[in-house]
């Protein structure tokens, strides 16, 4: 059985001028030690499913869902007291910038220690002792001086592995990363990269890693999800999501990228993501789609089978009948 | 090759920082000697990370701020501040965020005739709307687009309207700083295509600053490294993704992301972070970073120097 499983998971914020669906019946797993990707563009919800599933939407959301297991418990059922025992313990989340995240009125030592004595119950010198050892496995140098100091005296680089070192001091058995690198240089980015990675190898955890760039999905990921607009349109392992998508939306996005232009101009995807008053009656990427017809306009597609990357498509890209005609 | 539009000479700019009752004010050297040309309908790169004097240097190209030393040369004509006023408008800026740089109380169409307002003072009011409404056609937006306000539009239509706002006085240069690096993927894509199609039409100068290597791999001619106020290495665009000598920069493509799951490549780790641009080493400013660094690079600043291009290192990697 998967670590963490999501049936049908829907999130509605009640705005001014009415609702909006920012997660649309998304189905995910996640298992122990695997690296799953979430890509998107903004506003495609990969954020807000991942909040809902720790908590932390605000009254304004309304989540529903068929299903909403982690490690055997079911979140739905579960009363908020309840769940704050697993999330930061079991369940932890780091988020895209390191400098809003921490709390700018105490040092971080003492911004570790909370989660290890809320939830571990050390006392002060095994709490004291735990959080250098988190310092020097998140490879900050020297991390008994560095406890005392407050975020501001220290890097964006510095602080997310901070951010990183309260997320595993707990050991928990999932990981979720929202844009960790999103707010850091290139040279930081591949340093924290490959300190994520290192520690699943260590610890074994799995690890959610919510992105927009494609070149992190490429290099870090086993699987990758791709949301449009709230709803997930296609999963597939890395290798063969770059190489056949199944999904034209994948595929206009991978064609998009600078990196694989043969020629000046790139290939672009006409219109914007739907919003709230604009949302298509069928679906969601038809206004936007080259191969759209009255069909795809009409019917929302259900997604398909596992061999066609669950694509939420009538006309999937890179079968192999359609090489065969 | 055309004649350069923009020269720039060992262009400096140093600020002071800090100080107080007895404290000492400390020089911060943002950008320390800097030389580079603009070639119309060319594209120069400036790439680096955070605090290498990127922004400050487009501060500088666009007359925002003055040089601390160094001179900048725009159509064979020395720029000097009392001249600002009338050469600024021959450069003009677009921003990173095109959320925080419109006015939201200005309709579309009074945003982009304002330089006009400003510049062309004998411009009539008709003339002034029909060059707006011809702008916005060629940056891709509709006629009815002219009478609408900011929030009604998307990142990348914003991105255009600041665009258009920018090409209104006709500039021969146009600095970009991070122009897509606020916007989503498939938006991202048709910018830099207008981009791409502006220059071609009017023959402007682009001086793109940006830290997304991919981006700049597709539309530079030439690019520059900086690395904390100084340039490490320039030359073509080819020579430097292809064969870059100086070490940062080969660190630099190695950590860029790239969206090939089966290009397996060694990555060059760095060691530590970029130091405090107040206390920039002694010798290669590099040095603490560097994995060839030697006794020599730690006591001595190595110049720009070198073939087949430029490179600030003793020990270039190809070497």
């Amino acid at each position: 059985m998967s670590l963490l499983r999501i049936r049908n998971l829907s999130v509605d914020f009640a705005t001014a001028s009415g609702k909006f669906r920012a997660v649309d019946s998304v189905d995910q797993d996640v298992d122990t030690g695997e690296i799953l990707a979430i890509v998107g563009e903004s506003g495609s919800g990969k954020s807000v499913s991942m909040l809902a599933l720790m908590g932390l939407l605000p009254w304004t959301a309304t989540v529903t869902a068929d299903e909403l297991t982690f490690d055997g418990h079911d979140l739905l059922k579960m009363d908020k007291r309840a769940r704050r025992k697993i999330v930061g313990n079991d369940l932890a989340m780091i988020f895209q910038e390191p400098m809003s995240s921490l709390n700018p009125c105490f040092p971080v030592g003492w911004q570790i220690k909370e989660s290890l004595r809320f939830h571990l119950g050390l006392n002060r010198a095994e709490r004291h002792k735990r959080a250098i050892e988190l310092f020097e496995q998140v490879g900050i140098p020297d991390p008994e001086k560095r406890l005392s100091v407050f975020p501001h005296q220290m890097s964006g680089g510095m602080n997310q592995r901070v951010m990183i070192a309260m997320a595993i001091a707990c050991k928990p058995k999932l990981l979720i990363a929202d844009e960790p690198t999103t707010a850091l240089d290139v040279t930081i980015q591949a340093q924290i990269l490959d300190l994520l990675t290192s520690l699943r190898e260590e610890t074994g955890m799995g690890l959610v890693l919510i992105t927009h760039d494609m070149g992190v999905v490429a290099e870090t990921a086993e699987r990758v999800s791709v949301q449009y607009a709230g709803q997930k349109i296609e999963e597939q392992q890395v290798l063969p999501l770059f190489r056949k998508p199944h999904h034209p939306y994948t595929s206009a996005l991978l064609d998009a990228l600078p990196e694989r232009a043969t020629e000046k101009r790139l290939p672009t995807i006409p219109g914007v993501v739907p919003g709230q008053f604009d949302r298509p009656a069928g679906c969601l990427f038809s206004p936007r789609c080259k191969f759209a017809n009255d069909k795809c306009r009409a019917e929302n597609p259900p997604p398909l089978g596992e061999d066609l990357g669950k694509a939420r498509c009538f006309y999937p890209l890179n079968t192999d009948e359609r090489v065969a005609s | 090759m055309t004649a350069p539009v923009m020269t720039a000479d060992a262009l400096e700019r140093h600020y002071q920082v800090g100080g107080g009752f007895l404290r000492k004010t400390q020089t911060l050297k943002a950008v320390a000697g800097l030389d580079f040309e603009l070639h119309p309908g060319k594209t120069l790169a400036v790439v680096g990370e955070s605090g290498c004097g990127k922004s400050t240097l487009a501060r500088m190209v666009t007359m925002i701020e003055e040089p601390t030393a160094g001179s900048l040369t725009l159509d064979g004509k020395q720029v000097r501040p009392e001249d600002w006023a009338d050469l600024r408008q021959h450069v003009q800026i677009v921003f990173q965020d095109p959320y925080g740089s419109l006015n939201p109380r200005q309709q579309i169409g009074t945003i982009l005739q304002e330089p006009l307002v400003i510049n062309r003072k004998d411009m009539s009011k008709k003339e002034r709307e029909e060059k707006a409404r011809e702008m916005l056609r060629l940056v891709g937006l509709r006629p009815e687009h002219y009478d609408r306000y900011p929030h009604m539009f998307s990142g990348g239509q914003r991105q255009r309207i600041a665009v258009a706002r920018a090409l209104m006085l006709d500039p021969k240069v146009l600095v970009l700083d991070e122009p897509v690096s606020a916007l989503d993927l498939s938006i991202q894509s048709a910018i830099l295509n207008l981009l791409v199609d502006l220059q071609e039409k009017m023959q402007l100068a682009y001086l793109f600053i940006s830290h997304d290597l991919s981006v700049v791999r597709h539309v530079a001619d030439d690019v520059i490294v900086m690395y904390l106020g100084r340039a490490v290495e320039k030359g073509p665009k080819e020579e430097v993704f292809e064969n870059p000598r100086h070490p940062y920069t080969a660190a630099l493509l190695s950590a860029t992301p790239r969206a090939d799951p089966e290009g397996g490549k060694e990555r060059i780790k760095l060691q530590g972070e970029l130091p405090s641009p107040l206390a920039i080493p002694e010798g290669c400013p590099f040095a603490p970073r560097c994995w060839k660094v030697q006794d020599r690079c730690r006591t001595e600043r190595p110049m720009l120097q070198g073939t087949p291009h430029p490179a600030a290192c003793y020990f270039p990697v190809d070497e």
